[in-house]
């Protein structure tokens, strides 16, 4: 399963399922709203994605992982739109005959996610500032939308 | 020609809005939308050099052309959480 969703994401049915009699391994990463980042507080996040193209370079990758890796089943699910503290904003679980392969692809997976795919994050941060995380950008403070 | 821009993220926030129509010579590239952009919307220009543009959902590079009717946006830096230096 390949999903951008604006709802709650039940990790656990996601990892039941890649599970596959033919696999020996279950590698499941969750990306979950982290609270510090360098010291500062973050209060909420938002997620926004270019759907379509979003959609498309998640399957891309899976078809790439699938090339590298002996994969038997994975899934990938992000969320958009407002999160709170805590909330789970991304899963990635792959299943694979072994365990190295499994992390691996798991690890690859969600790096290359982070690089291509086309979604963002915005810091809504607890002193009541915000911004979008574009990393190499120094966008400053940014005006209110 | 006019090319419709979409912007998103901090692209869209500094712009003040989801999208953009820039009028251009055909044929024009990558690059010569960049210009027009920063011309058209100077608060966009402190993000244009990091920023990727994808024309129908693919990257595209400076020197691509845009072909009429494309589907045409502007791809800030991507974070879903960046892992500290």
């Amino acid at each position: 399963m390949i999903a951008i969703t604006r709802e709650p994401i039940d990790h656990a049915a996601i990892t039941e399922s890649v599970r596959s009699n033919l696999a020996g391994a279950v590698c499941s990463f969750l990306g979950t709203v982290r609270e510090l980042t360098q010291g500062k507080q973050t209060s909420s996040l938002e997620y926004e994605a270019y759907p379509a193209m979003a959609l498309k370079k998640l399957e891309e990758l899976a078809v790439e992982a699938r090339h590298r890796w002996p994969i038997v089943t994975l899934a990938i699910v992000h969320r958009v739109g407002p999160l709170e503290l805590g909330e789970i904003a991304v899963v990635v679980a792959v299943s694979c005959p072994h365990r190295g392969e499994s992390f691996e692809a798991c690890k690859w997976l969600m790096d290359t996610i982070k690089e291509v795919v086309p979604i963002w994050k915005r810091e809504l941060w607890a002193d009541g500032t915000e911004e979008w995380v574009h990393p190499g950008v120094a966008t400053g403070p940014a005006p209110v939308e | 020609m006019q090319v419709a821009v979409q912007l998103f993220a901090g692209a869209r926030q500094f712009a003040g809005k989801a999208s953009v129509i820039v009028e251009l010579i055909e044929p024009c590239t990558i690059a010569n939308l960049k210009t027009a952009l920063a011309l058209a919307i100077p608060a966009l220009a402190p993000l244009l050099p990091s920023t990727r543009f994808a024309i129908n959902m693919e990257y595209a590079s400076d020197d691509d052309t845009i072909p009429q009717g494309a589907e045409v946006a502007a791809i800030p830096p991507v974070s879903g959480g960046s892992e500290p230096r």
